[in-house]
């Protein structure tokens, strides 16, 4: 399992990490970031995505 | 020992390439050259929610990964020409360091007035920079912003939110028009002036006035602005000049095919030359074959995995190169700005709109909204002001190529 962490003090709800790791991340019809604060080892990758997208890099794996 | 693959520009696009090599599986000696001092950090926050706060390092940094923690970073270091031939870069303290691959990540430095120096002229590009312009927005400041695109607006709106007097000096009719289109701009500038902010469009500054430091803002109709703080933010130039002695295809950043390797002049495609972020002029296929230099956030973190894939292929030599080379690379084009209590967000190339193909899609001008930008009847672009969910099923449209 991986561990996920979004700074909401940070995020914009931009949905960016929606395209990257649609599994984990979700906006609501509020325009409010939603997410899995634990995913399965084979996100990972999208999720390192997810990351990388991320205009207000608030997206952390917790190793 | 074979040479180091060497990345010039330590900044967004350098390390998202480097990452990007290691991931491609190529394990040998990679080099990281970058004139600034810090390690890269993210620039978007230096003119919107970190210039309003404290301005550090540690606020904007990218988090360092495991995969490129062996990676041999020569930061303050400016590379000053290369030799493509003989394959060696020279750095300004006159070593010379042999290259297996270059890559090129040497992006913009802001354009300035030409007027001569004074204190209190400021650019926002570096960390730097906006260490230093953060100490000058105190309360009451007169600042003058030279320049009404993004980061000026953006300057314009942090600076106000920390209670200067803001006019924003620009030759265009308004704010943002060239990416957006009169529709938004017209509105961004109606939001701006609900805040407090003057516009001088159609202007330009002609002289600058003061002792020790700026005092007058002098516009060319004679219009005199008292100013503490001049920010210019007119545009960029690239940072090409290391490159002028080569014969790659300068004109306008670097030229590069949808792999991101290097074009010469003469149409050569390089295999051991790569180039990636704002400087990379290159064709995206989801719109046409016309090269084009993209300065959005998405872009140098999308060519640098490209590039990273791509030369990781051709350094394995496992025969995967021409195919990894051939697969279809066209990033989404990706933006946003946040000023004031206006968050927009947009997909695609606003800039490829017919200049009747302009329309609202979704919500009211005034509030939330969504604009199309339509050439022909395809749609290549969406920009939103908040409606952030409604915003992404057409990211699907534009990147299908639909109306
Ligand atoms: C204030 C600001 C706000 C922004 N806001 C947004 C936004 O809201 N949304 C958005 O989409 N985009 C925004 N951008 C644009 C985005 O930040 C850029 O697209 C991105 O930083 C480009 O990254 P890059 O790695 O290609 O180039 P750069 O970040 O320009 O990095 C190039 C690096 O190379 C170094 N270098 C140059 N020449 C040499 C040399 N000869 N030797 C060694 N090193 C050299 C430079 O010093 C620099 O560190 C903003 C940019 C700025 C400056
Ligand atoms: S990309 Fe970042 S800012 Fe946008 S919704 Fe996801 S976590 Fe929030």
């Amino acid at each position: 399992m991986i561990k996920i962490q979004v700074d909401m003090a940070l995020c914009q709800h931009y949905g960016q990490c929606v395209f990257e790791a649609p599994n984990v991340f979700h906006l609501n019809d509020d325009d409010k970031l939603e997410y899995l604060a634990e995913a399965d080892d084979s996100e990972r990758d999208n999720v390192e995505a997810a990351v990388d997208v991320c205009p207000m890099q608030a997206i952390r794996i917790v190793e | 020992m074979s040479a180091p693959v060497v990345i010039v520009g330590a900044a967004m696009g350098g390390l998202r390439t480097a990452e990007a090599l290691r991931r491609a599986g190529y394990a040998g000696a990679l080099t990281v050259i970058g004139d600034e001092v810090h390690a890269p950090y993210n620039r978007p926050p230096l003119s919107k929610d970190v210039l309003s706060t404290v301005v550090s390092h540690e606020a904007v940094a990218f988090p360092a990964r495991a995969a490129t923690a062996d990676v041999d970073w020569m930061l303050g270091t400016r590379v000053t020409s290369v030799d493509l031939d003989a394959h060696t870069i020279v750095t300004d303290d006159g070593t010379v360091l042999p290259w297996r691959a270059l890559v090129i990540a040497t992006g913009l430095r802001p354009r300035r007035l030409q007027l001569p120096p004074i204190a209190g002229r400021h650019s926002v590009r570096t960390l730097d920079d906006a260490m230093a312009l953060r100490g000058e927005l105190v309360p009451g400041a007169r600042v003058v912003l030279a320049g009404s695109g993004f980061i000026g607006c953006e300057v314009a709106a942090t600076a106000r939110k920390l209670g200067c007097e803001v006019t924003v000096v620009s030759p265009s009719v308004e704010p943002i028009v060239r990416p957006l289109g009169r529709l938004l701009a017209t509105e961004l500038r109606r939001r701006h002036e609900a805040h407090g902010v003057s516009f001088r469009l159609g202007r330009t500054i002609a002289q600058l006035d003061g002792g020790n430091r700026l005092d007058e803002v002098v516009l060319d109709d004679g219009e005199i602005l008292p100013a503490d703080v001049l920010v210019e933010a007119i545009g960029s130039d690239c940072n090409t000049g290391w490159l002028a002695s080569t014969d790659l295809d300068l004109r306008d950043g670097v030229l590069a095919d949808p792999a991101m390797r290097a074009i010469s002049i003469d149409g050569r495609v390089r295999d051991d030359v790569y180039v990636v972020g704002d400087i990379a002029r290159f064709p995206n296929l989801m719109f046409d074959d016309v090269p084009r230099r993209v300065e959005h956030w998405n872009i140098p973190t999308d060519t640098g995995k490209r590039a990273g894939s791509v030369l990781g292929a051709w350094l394995a030599d496992d025969g995967t190169y021409a195919e990894v080379a051939a697969q279809r690379f066209t990033p989404m084009p990706a933006f946003w700005s946040n000023q004031f209590e206006v968050s927009l967000q947009a997909y695609g190339l606003p800039g490829l709109a017919d200049p009747d193909g302009i329309r609202i899609l979704a919500g009211d001008i005034a509030a939330e909204v969504i604009v199309g930008y339509f050439r022909g009847e395809r749609l290549v672009a969406v920009v939103g002001l908040g409606l952030k969910a409604a915003l992404l099923p057409y990211r699907e449209q534009i990147a299908a190529g639909v109306g």
